[in-house]
């Protein structure tokens, strides 16, 4: 892929990806948007917080490479160059994984911060993929951040979890916030049996920066540890597009949005 | 047919769920703690004027903030009132 030619940030951001609710995309969400910022060109660390459960290693294919992690790092075992994980795939990519045999107190938001900073000397985006729930992992994840990447699903349990998240990161003075719908699908919203992405806007009341429909592929991109932004499924095109609206550019929302929110009005009437 | 027409998408219910789920959830306040406040409204403008208290509406809203989020919320009452000179003791 060919460099970007939007001005490149002068400074790093960091971007933390949250739902509340687990199961709902956020490592899948993580892994695409910072395999797609790394193919635009951009210097990529994706940290891992959610300490005990990793699974970010996994969905990218690291998993078999991690010497140190996190925890490693906080408590001085190494340094945290030691720790990251270089993606052979994409230039300037790298993971910092999370510890799978330790719990969430091990690491403090003090110490998160300062891993970032020093992090954030080298990198021109910082993700981190937070752990679900509204405890301390979460608090941790959070601390360091400019920024927030809130995953959704069109569900009631879901929506309801990304207000609560949307209320404490307020708390938390975060800055900007962005909603990925994810898991739309099309089909049951022309039924009128799923809220459409605008619902959720309305709902939630945060600026959209993407729908990523149900989709397959990411099933088996995720079996095969390889992220799909970029490729041709609906969910690769979907995360790709997103990547680039993280990355500064106006991109248009895909086009079955138009013939989706056609038909919602459609079913809509036969509903009333 | 009549039902299929009549039924209410579930979209449209997952909807109203969610409005009255985070209209209490984002000020903490309890559908008890508003029934209880709505009975005193009642009991205390009764002594003034006859109100309809079965189609009386009472709800938390959050209006003038565009997040909804943050905003100091305010409690509405609608009341509609059938007898504006009835101010002797009619409830």
């Amino acid at each position: 892929m060919e460099k970007p030619n939007f001005q490149e940030p002068r400074r790093s951001e960091v971007i933390v990806v949250t739902s509340g609710k687990g199961g709902v995309g956020k490592t899948t969400t993580t892994a695409n948007l910072g395999t797609g910022l790394a193919k635009s060109g951009f210097k990529v660390c994706l940290i891992d917080t959610d300490i005990g459960l990793r699974n970010l290693d996994v969905v990218m294919g690291l998993e078999n490479r991690i010497v140190y992690n996190l925890v490693d790092v906080v408590e001085g075992n190494c340094r945290v160059k030691q720790a990251l994980i270089r993606d052979k795939k994409h230039p300037g990519l790298f993971l910092l994984p999370s510890a799978q045999t330790r719990d969430k107190s091990a690491v403090t938001p003090g110490q998160m911060v300062k891993v970032i900073e020093h992090l954030k000397e080298q990198f021109d985006y910082i993700l981190l993929d937070c752990p679900a729930g509204i405890e301390q992992g979460f608090q941790t994840a959070v601390a360091g951040a400019d920024r927030a990447i809130i995953v959704t699903t069109p569900e009631v349990s879901a929506i309801r979890d990304a207000d609560r998240i949307i209320g404490l990161l307020e708390a938390n003075g975060t800055q900007r916030m962005d909603l990925v719908i994810n898991r739309l699908r099309i089909d049951m919203i022309r039924r009128g049996d799923m809220m459409s992405a605008q619902d959720v806007v309305d709902i939630l009341a945060i600026p959209l920066l993407g729908i990523v429909p149900d989709d397959e592929s990411v099933v088996i991109a995720t079996n095969q540890g390889e992220p799909l932004v970029g490729n041709l499924s609906p969910a690769g095109q979907a995360y790709g597009n997103i990547v680039q609206r993280v990355a500064g550019k106006d991109v248009p929302f895909l086009n079955f949005e138009k013939r989706l929110s056609f038909w919602t009005r459609v079913s809509g009437v036969f509903h009333k | 047919m009549r039902r299929w027409f009549r039924r209410k998408s579930s979209c449209q219910v997952a909807k109203d769920r969610l409005k009255i789920l985070l209209i209490s959830d984002r000020v903490n306040c309890s559908p008890e703690l508003l029934e209880l406040i709505k009975k005193d409204i009642i009991k205390v403008i009764s002594r003034y004027v006859k109100i309809d208290s079965d189609h009386m509406e009472i709800q938390i809203s959050t209006k003038g903030s565009k997040a909804g989020r943050g905003a100091k919320p305010s409690i509405c009452a609608n009341i509609p009132i059938i007898d504006l000179s009835a101010s002797g003791k009619q409830a």
